[in-house]
């Protein structure tokens, strides 16, 4: 088995309008809910991971200047991440299918984990 | 990981607490601000959404709504001090750190958020609005449902009900604060509010929408509401039990109106045993506590009649004599041509089908039934139970013509192939509105 970080990528205004009334906010968090206890269930879950702020700073070059962003504007903004364990990443990417973000303007981001020789 | 499955949190706790944490930020906020509030509440829905969807549920979800609600709400408060001017009540008090945190607090608390949603409720049902503005209102803002949901339940336009709501904000965001529960208005506007909620319950019950799940819903955000105007004490009234008893009697029969193929089963049809025994018996007590008045209203007729089908174990059981004698005096105190179908019916049943159809072509108003498809569903009936088919038959093609939904459809079409095949049940009744 390898891992893998799946990092999920959406626009903050995408995030907002997926979202929309509070019965449907909650339909989504159960579809979410429901595919993250699937991947548990199927023991690919390594770490469920953490939500991001949409907003924060970046530290760039030798001068070390602090910018503001990534902006909220942007349209794949990451908004969080999620490690998994998969055969390969074929399967790692058929998993991500069932992603509840695909069915908004969202994407994931499917990236093996290096591994250590050692 | 998943502390608390999702599904056994109450289903609609985002929707539930949409219309408190609105109406306790309004508060803080002002009515002019209302936005502002639903802007935060969206926020912490969002929130929640990002973490309870990777993290899982917390234990007290409510709770940690609440929490972020009034984090959210300190933040625009420090941030738009000097930019906006917030509840007028509230006087300079959010303008300083020390008295900030504590009244954000306070708006918090249980007893406040009770408080806070019922001025909300008496504001939604301000004067200068028209009644299917007020529902709209207090769907959207006291039961969080969004407009596309309450067209839904309406069977009308998603931009028709957009308009109706913020027509409705604008009238309210004009008042600045929200209704003073010790103002001077308040026995009229709790009139009006009793009737926004019946007319509430009533579209869940009666409406159109064939989507059952939605109309259900609307019948328990009435009884809940009701119920929050029962414990408010100057609300209390005769007048307030006697719509929480009708709408308690009524709603027990729900899990009896449909059946196993999701059609509607009028009450003739249905399994009495399927009743719900508990809303039976509050709906009687209820009822019992709204006798301490001297008024008899319209609430309290249509609970008596309510009241008189649920102690009955069947249709040959039922007191159709009392039915209709509180049908003849509701008829005096809400007249209107359904309650003359309903009471149709009922004479059909103490005397007769003849005598039924009779009452039926005597209704007074009856060209405002046009595009009602009970008036021809019950003429058919009665004219089945005659035996006259090819007339009943005519009466059922009619009543298909103006069937809503499918699942009017589907069991207007019952009739009429009933009309084809079999012989005449006697003990059948016009199924029509008494659904």
């Amino acid at each position: 088995m390898s891992e893998f970080v799946y990092l999920f990528r959406i626009g903050a205004a995408a995030q907002r309008e997926a979202m929309g009334t509070p019965e449907h906010a909650q339909q989504s968090m159960r579809v979410w809910r429901d595919w993250m206890g699937e991947l548990e269930a199927k023991g690919h879950l390594k770490n469920p991971g953490q939500p991001l702020e949409p907003t924060g700073k970046t530290v760039r070059g030798k001068q070390k200047a602090v910018t503001d962003g990534p902006y909220v504007e942007v349209k794949d903004l990451v908004a969080g991440f999620t490690i998994i364990e998969a055969r390969d990443l074929a399967q790692a990417v058929d998993l991500a299918k069932g992603c509840p973000i695909l069915d908004g303007q969202g994407s994931v981001e499917v990236r093996p984990i290096m591994k250590s020789a050692m | 990981m998943d502390p608390v499955d999702p599904v056994n949190v109450d289903e609609h706790l985002f929707r539930r607490e949409s219309g408190r944490m609105v109406a306790a930020l309004t508060r803080i906020f002002g009515v002019h601000n209302l936005a502002l509030a639903e802007d935060v509440v969206q926020d912490a829905f969002l929130r929640a959404l990002e973490i309870w969807k990777v993290r899982g549920i917390p234990e007290n979800p409510s709770a940690w709504l609440m929490t972020t609600a009034k984090h959210r709400a300190l933040d625009v408060i420090r941030r738009e001090r000097t930019a906006r001017t917030f509840a007028p009540e509230m006087g300079r008090l959010l303008e300083s750190e020390w008295t900030t945190a504590p009244i954000v607090e306070e708006a918090f608390a249980a007893p406040a958020i009770r408080d806070e949603q019922l001025r909300m409720m008496f504001s939604c049902c301000h004067p200068r609005l028209p009644e299917d503005v007020q529902v709209a209102l207090v769907l959207n803002i006291l039961c969080g449902f969004g407009a596309s949901e309450i067209a839904g339940a309406f069977l009308t336009g998603r931009a028709a009900i957009e308009k109706r709501i913020s027509r409705g904000k604008k009238t309210l965001a004009s008042a600045k604060r929200l209704f003073d529960l010790a103002n001077a208005d308040f026995t009229p506007r709790v009139s009006a509010v009793r009737r926004a909620l019946y007319l509430l319950f009533n579209e869940g019950y009666h409406g159109a929408s064939a989507e059952s799940a939605v109309r259900a819903d609307l019948c328990h955000e009435a009884i809940r509401l009701t119920m929050l105007l029962l414990e408010h004490p100057p609300a209390a009234m005769p007048e307030t039990h006697a719509l929480a008893a009708l709408m308690c009697l009524h709603a027990a029969r729900l899990p009896a109106r449909l059946d196993p193929a999701g059609d509607l089963n009028p009450l003739f049809d249905q399994d009495r045993s399927r009743w719900d025994a508990g809303l039976v018996a509050q709906g009687l007590a209820l009822l019992e506590r709204s006798a301490a008045g001297r008024e008899m209203t319209a609430y309290h007729l249509e609970a008596a009649i309510a009241a008189a089908h649920a102690g009955a174990t069947s249709v040959d059981e039922t007191d159709w004599a009392s039915i209709v004698a509180l049908y003849d005096r509701l008829m005096t105190v809400a007249p209107s041509p359904v309650v003359a179908l309903n009471r149709a019916i009922a004479i059909a049943q103490r005397d007769g089908a003849e005598q039924g159809i009779e009452a039926l072509h005597a209704i007074a108003d009856r060209d405002r039934l046009n595009s009602y498809p009970f008036y021809p569903a019950a003429l058919g009936e009665l004219e089945l139970r005659r035996g006259n088919r090819a007339t009943a038959r005519e009466h059922f093609r009619a009543a298909l013509a103006l069937a809503r939904n499918p699942m009017e459809r589907r069991s207007l079409e019952k009739r009429l192939r009933a009309c084809e095949t079999t012989e005449p049940r006697q003990s059948r009744t016009p199924s029509a509105a008494r659904r």
